[in-house]
């Protein structure tokens, strides 16, 4: 049986040439395997090997990025290689960049499958990880040992075409691709046993992890409320009746601005909400239940604050993205900064 | 959203039902709100009394405005 080919793609360090004084080298080719290449081959067994190892400066790369991707191009087209591989780069940011870039155009413009390989926080990886594989390594390259095995497993598969299964199962960075399967066992049993597991200070592995928040430190207290301006903000899709710039019950994809100058209190007749996801009557009913517009008035006539905004900003929260959120708030928060807001009460349902 | 607008240099208080929700997130100034379809109010009440129940717990939000914290707080 004859072996996969594949053509490796590495940086001076791993090349052996030198490190940052010997980034600005340009991409040059030599036959067989080097360095971690040496790793990956041993993983490939008799299988497949490296036929030649591309060896590039990180910083001639990122720097002459269109010529080095049509030099390295060339020298890749010219061994045909069943699959290409890069990598891995670790916690290296020009390198982690460059092996995506790198297969990222061999994928596109020659049509070859690749493998790359670097640590989830490389720039590299947020970059690249929904256009190429990236095996998910550690951020030293003591991880060589574990990142081997993982890169040449999946490199097999995709040199003998076979399916390519979940990012837990290949050890990839999830790449966005959801693909629907059935379960052995039903929700509740999964359910059941993560909970048993959680009670017992065993491992488990939740099935929708959250994302990870970051924190921000408080801002320091209004002084004076009585010469406030004070803005409503509010996740529960508090709108104009007829919702008129349609806002999604649910994830949604915009925020609405409306001006509430002269408005004491919302009513039946003039506001709704446009959230799903809870039960919509009382706050159709009463809108203030939601957004205190009326008790806002009666504190600002009170001169318990200095005014109540104009404008009020709403979205619905209902499987909103965290980045969609994140964009709604900066525009807000952008908005109010500049029509000389002091504070903000925000309502959540 | 809570979070962006604060890291953009406002106050925010957040008025909310599901607290630890607003803890996870990194909400600052949190005010427990009644219920998640009717925070700030109570159909059960008379018109009059869930107006004064909105209105206290907007007072509440709004004095939480004017204190100092140093870290995510509660206020009970």
């Amino acid at each position: 049986m004859s072996k996969y080919k594949l053509v490796h793609y590495i940086n001076q360090f791993y090349g052996g040439i030198g490190g940052e004084e010997k980034a600005d080298i340009p991409a040059e080719k030599r036959a067989g395997a080097i360095g971690p290449g040496l790793a990956l081959n041993q993983a490939f067994g008799d299988e497949a090997e490296i036929v030649s190892t591309i060896i590039c400066g990180d910083s001639w790369f990122n720097e002459n990025l269109e010529e080095a991707k049509k030099t390295v191009l060339e020298m890749v087209r010219e061994d045909q290689p069943d699959v290409f591989i890069a990598g891995p780069a670790f916690n290296a940011g020009r390198y982690g960049v460059a092996c995506g870039a790198i297969s990222e155009a061999v994928k596109n413009e020659l049509g070859i499958p690749v493998v790359t390989g670097m640590y989830i926080e490389n720039p590299g990886a947020d970059m690249y990880r929904e256009k190429v594989y990236i095996i998910e390594t550690k951020n030293s390259a003591a991880d060589m040992r574990k990142a081997a095995p993982k890169m040449a497993k999946l490199a097999l598969k995709l040199a003998k075409g076979e399916e390519i299964g979940a990012s837990a199962e290949d050890n990839y960075l999830p790449n966005g691709i959801r693909k629907n399967f059935f379960e052995k066992k039903r929700g509740s049993e999964r359910a059941v046993e993560m909970l048993l597991a959680k009670i017992n200070g065993k491992a488990y592995t939740t099935e929708y992890p959250m994302p990870d928040f970051d924190r921000v430190d408080p801002q320091p207290a209004i002084k004076d409320l009585s010469k406030a301006t004070v803005a409503l903000v509010t996740s529960g899709g508090i709108v104009p009746k007829g919702n008129p710039d349609r806002i999604e019950s649910s994830s949604a994809t915009k925020f609405g601005e409306y001006d509430i100058t002269g408005v004491e209190d919302l009513t039946a007749e003039t506001y709704e909400t446009a959230h799903g996801g809870y039960d919509p009557v009382y706050a159709n009913q009463d809108a203030d239940r939601v957004l205190p517009v009326d008790v806002m008035r009666e504190f600002e006539r009170e001169g318990i604050i200095g005014k109540l905004h104009n404008k009020f900003y709403t979205t619905t929260g209902n499987g909103t993205a965290v980045a969609s959120a994140k964009k709604f708030a900066e525009e807000i928060a952008r908005r109010l900064i500049a029509d000389g807001v002091d504070a903000i009460l925000l309502t959540s349902t | 959203m809570v979070k962006e607008i604060e890291r953009a240099g406002l106050p925010v208080v957040h008025m909310c039902t599901v607290t630890p929700i607003s803890l996870t997130v990194g909400a600052n100034r949190i005010i427990p709100a009644i219920a998640i379809p009717h925070p700030l109010g109570n159909p059960e009440l008379s018109a009059e009394d869930e107006y004064k129940l909105r209105k206290s717990l907007v007072a509440k939000a709004l004095d939480a405005l004017t204190k100092e914290v140093e870290d995510q707080t509660v206020f009970e």
